[in-house]
C-alpha cells in the first residue's frame, strides 16, 4: 500500500490523544511525567485528569520508581520522558523496580533517534532498544506512525505486564492500514513482493514504503513488514516471508546493533540463515542537524534502502549460483 | 552517634523484646547454613522491623494481598534476612523456609523478591529505589482514598545515592503524610564507617530541609521507636525516623564491625552468636 496522504502527526501526537481517551475509559490509568508534558505529550492529560497526573521533576529514576509504587498498587501507570533519559539514566531502575518484579509500567520513551534533531547525540537515543529488548520480561512496542501510536497506546494499557513503547519526535504520514486493530507480537505486512523483504520499524516504515516503490518501477517488488512489535517478536510471518524472498533488508532509526536488525538476524540465523542486510545507524553517535538532514547523513534515505535492497539481492544470487 | 546506643532495660516490651530475640537467632541460622548473606544490617534493623510487624504495621497474613493493609518496603534489601525472619515469625510462611536462604529454587531469595515470598511488597537489592516506590503507593493510596500507611526502612549507606532524594522532594511536594521512611543509622557501609566514606551528617538536617517531619530516635528501644511511629500523619508531610542502630546488635564480636556487613558466620561462630543471644534472651524474659 501507498503512503496515505492526510495530516502529518508523529507518533507522540497519536500516544497523547490516546492517552486522554484512555484516562476516560480507565480510571485506573495514570500517567508521570519527568518535566517533559508538552514534548511527550502527555499535557493533554494532565489538563484532562490532573489528578492522575504526577510531575517527578527532572528525576528520571524517582519517576520510574514512583510508576513501579503505583503499579504494585493496581493503577496503570504511563511513565513518559525522552528516550535517551528513560533508558540511560533509569536502566536499572527498570530493571530492579520494574522489570524483575513483573510490575505493570509502561514506559512511554518519546524523541527516540536521531530524528529528536538540532538537540544533537546527547538528546539522541540510538541504543534504547537494544537495551530494552535484553532485558527479561520487557516487551518493546515500536509504532509507525501516529495513528498506530494511538492504536498501540490502547493495547499497550490492556498488556499485562512492563511495556517500552518507542515514540518519535517529527511528524510524519500515515503509512499503517486504519482498518486493521493494532496488535501486540504482531507483523503486519503493508506490502506484498517475492523479490526482498524489507523489515522495518518506526519512522522507517514509510521510508522502506517509498523504496519499495522506487524499486517496484525498476522491476523489483519487494514485500514491506511493519515490525511494530520487536519484542516478542513475530517470527512466523518473518520467517515466511523470508523463505519466499530468500533475502532481508532491515531498517531502524537505531543502532544496527541489537535492536531490529539484530532482533531479525537472531530469529533467522537458527532456522532460515539468509542474507540480511542491516540499515541504520552505524556504531556512532548522532549529531546537531535538521531530521532530514540526519537522515541523509546516516543514510537513511528511500535511495538508501533502494540500494540496500539491491545489495542484498546480489548476496542472494551469489549465494544460489 | 551510634556506638552509645544501647539495649533499653528490659520493661513494658517483653513480648517485643522476645520476638527481637527469635528473630535475632532466626537470622544468625539463616545465615549460618547459608554461607553467605549480610549479618550487621539485619542484626541493627531487628528491633525497627520487630515494632512494624508486631505492633504498627496494619497487615493480615492470612491476606497478604488486601488493598487495604499497610505497605512496607525493605530498600535496603541486603538486610531480608530479617525481613525474612520477621515474615515468618508473624505468620506470613512457614519457620522452615528460613532453613533454604539463597539455595537453589527457594523463595527466599539473597535480596527479595515480591513474586516469590508472601509479604514482600517490593523486590529490592539495588539500593536507593525503595523510597521511590513508596512514594508511588503512598499516591496511590490517595488517589484511592485508603488509609493505609507506606513504610520504608533505608540503609544509611543507601542515603547516599541521588534518587533517595528525588523522592524525598516528590514526597514533600506531594505532600505525603501516608509515608514513613526510617534510616538504619548504624553509621557503616561495606568501606568503613559512613562518615569517612562519604559524610551523611548532619543527616536529620536534609530530611528537614528536604520538608519532612524528622523524629531521632534510639532504634533498639520499642518505646522511643513505637512513640515515633504514633506520630506519623499529625504533620501534614512525609515522616522520617532517624533510627540510631548498632550494626550487628545483639552479638558481640559482630556488633560495629564493618567486616560483618556482607559475611555469613561459620558454624563456630554460629553457636556462639546463638548461645550469647540465648542467654540475653532467658535475661530478659526471666
Amino acid at each position: 500500500m501507498a503512503v496515505n496522504s492526510g495530516p502529518l502527526l508523529a507518533t507522540r501526537e497519536g500516544y497523547g490523544r490516546a492517552l486522554v481517551e484512555l484516562g476516560h475509559r480507565d480510571e485506573r490509568v495514570v500517567v508521570l511525567d519527568a518535566d517533559l508534558s508538552k514534548s511527550t505529550q502527555t499535557a493533554g492529560f494532565a489538563r484532562e485528569f490532573p489528578a492522575r497526573f504526577f510531575n517527578a521533576g527532572v528525576a528520571e529514576a524517582n519517576l520510574i520508581g514512583m510508576a513501579a509504587g503505583l503499579a504494585a498498587s493496581g493503577f496503570i501507570p504511563f511513565a513518559s520522558t525522552f528516550a535517551i533519559f528513560a533508558t540511560q539514566r533509569a536502566l536499572n531502575q527498570i530493571f530492579q523496580s520494574v522489570a524483575y518484579p513483573g510490575l505493570n509500567v509502561k514506559i512511554a520513551a518519546s524523541h527516540a533517534g536521531i530524528t529528536v534533531g538540532e538537540d544533537g547525540a546527547s538528546h539522541q537515543a540510538v541504543d534504547d532498544l537494544a537495551l530494552l529488548r535484553a532485558m527479561p520480561g520487557m516487551t518493546v512496542v515500536v509504532p509507525a506512525d501516529a495513528y498506530e501510536a494511538y492504536q498501540a497506546t490502547f493495547a499497550v494499557a490492556a498488556w499485562e505486564g512492563p511495556v517500552y513503547l518507542r515514540l518519535g519526535r517529527p511528524a510524519a504520514p500515515v503509512v499503517t492500514p486504519p482498518e486493521k486493530p493494532f496488535a501486540i507480537g504482531r507483523i503486519t505486512v503493508l506490502r506484498e513482493g517475492d523479490d526482498v523483504t524489507i523489515c522495518a520499524c518506526g519512522l522507517m516504515v514509510g521510508v522502506a514504503l517509498a523504496a519499495a516503490e522506487k524499486l517496484s518501477a525498476e522491476g523489483i517488488q519487494a514485500a514491506v513488514l511493519n515490525v511494530s512489535t520487536l519484542k516478542p517478536l513475530d517470527t512466523e510471518t518473518l520467517l515466511a516471508y523470508a523463505a519466499r524472498s530468500r533475502a532481508v533488508v532491515t531498517v531502524e532509526e537505531h543502532s544496527i546493533i541489537g535492536g531490529l536488525g539484530g532482533a531479525v538476524c537472531e530469529a533467522l540465523a537458527a532456522t532460515m540463515p539468509v542474507p540480511v542486510v542491516r540499515m541504520g545507524i552505524s556504531d556512532s553517535f548522532g549529531q546537531s542537524g535538521k531530521p532530514a538532514e540526519l537522515l541523509a547523513h546516516y543514510g537513511l534515505t528511500a535511495q538508501d534502502v533502494a540500494q540496500a535492497v539491491k545489495k542484498a539481492i546480489e548476496r542472494k544470487e551469489k549465494k544460489n549460483g | 552517634m551510634p556506638s552509645a546506643v544501647r539495649f533499653p532495660a528490659p520493661g513494658k516490651y517483653r513480648e517485643l523484646e522476645r520476638k527481637a530475640c527469635a528473630i535475632r537467632q532466626d537470622v544468625i541460622r539463616m545465615l549460618t547454613a547459608a554461607g553467605s548473606g549480610h549479618p550487621g544490617g539485619s542484626l541493627s534493623a531487628v528491633e525497627i522491623l520487630t515494632a512494624l510487624y508486631f505492633q504498627v504495621l496494619r497487615v493480615d497474613p492470612r491476606q497478604p494481598d488486601d488493598p487495604e493493609r499497610d505497605r512496607f518496603i525493605l530498600s535496603k534489601g541486603h538486610a531480608c534476612p530479617a525481613l525474612y525472619a520477621t515474615l515468618a515469625e508473624r505468620g506470613f510462611f512457614p519457620l522452615s523456609w528460613l532453613e533454604d536462604l539463597r539455595r537453589l529454587g527457594s523463595p527466599l531469595q539473597g535480596h527479595p523478591d515480591m513474586r516469590k515470598v508472601p509479604g514482600v511488597e517490593m523486590s529490592t537489592g539495588s539500593l536507593g529505589q525503595g523510597l521511590s516506590v513508596g512514594v508511588g503507593m503512598a499516591l496511590a493510596g490517595r488517589l484511592r482514598e485508603s488509609g493505609y500507611r507506606v513504610y520504608v526502612l533505608l540503609g544509611d549507606g543507601e542515603c547516599q545515592e541521588g534518587q533517595v532524594w528525588e523522592a524525598a522532594m516528590a514526597a514533600a511536594h506531594y505532600r505525603l503524610r501516608n509515608l514513613v521512611a526510617i534510616v538504619d543509622r548504624n553509621g557503616l557501609q561495606i568501606d568503613g564507617p559512613t562518615e569517612e566514606v562519604l559524610a551523611l551528617e548532619p543527616l536529620a538536617d536534609k530530611w528537614k530541609a528536604f520538608g519532612w517531619s524528622v523524629i531521632t530516635v534510639n532504634g533498639h528501644d520499642f518505646g522511643e521507636l513505637l512513640s515515633a511511629f504514633e506520630s506519623v500523619g499529625y504533620a501534614r508531610r512525609p515522616t522520617a525516623i532517624i533510627a540510631r542502630t548498632v550494626k550487628g546488635k545483639g552479638v558481640s564480636f559482630m556488633e560495629n564491625q564493618v567486616d560483618w556487613h556482607g559475611k555469613a558466620p561459620n558454624r563456630e561462630q554460629g553457636e556462639q552468636a546463638l548461645k550469647e543471644l540465648q542467654e540475653r534472651g532467658e535475661a530478659t524474659w526471666r
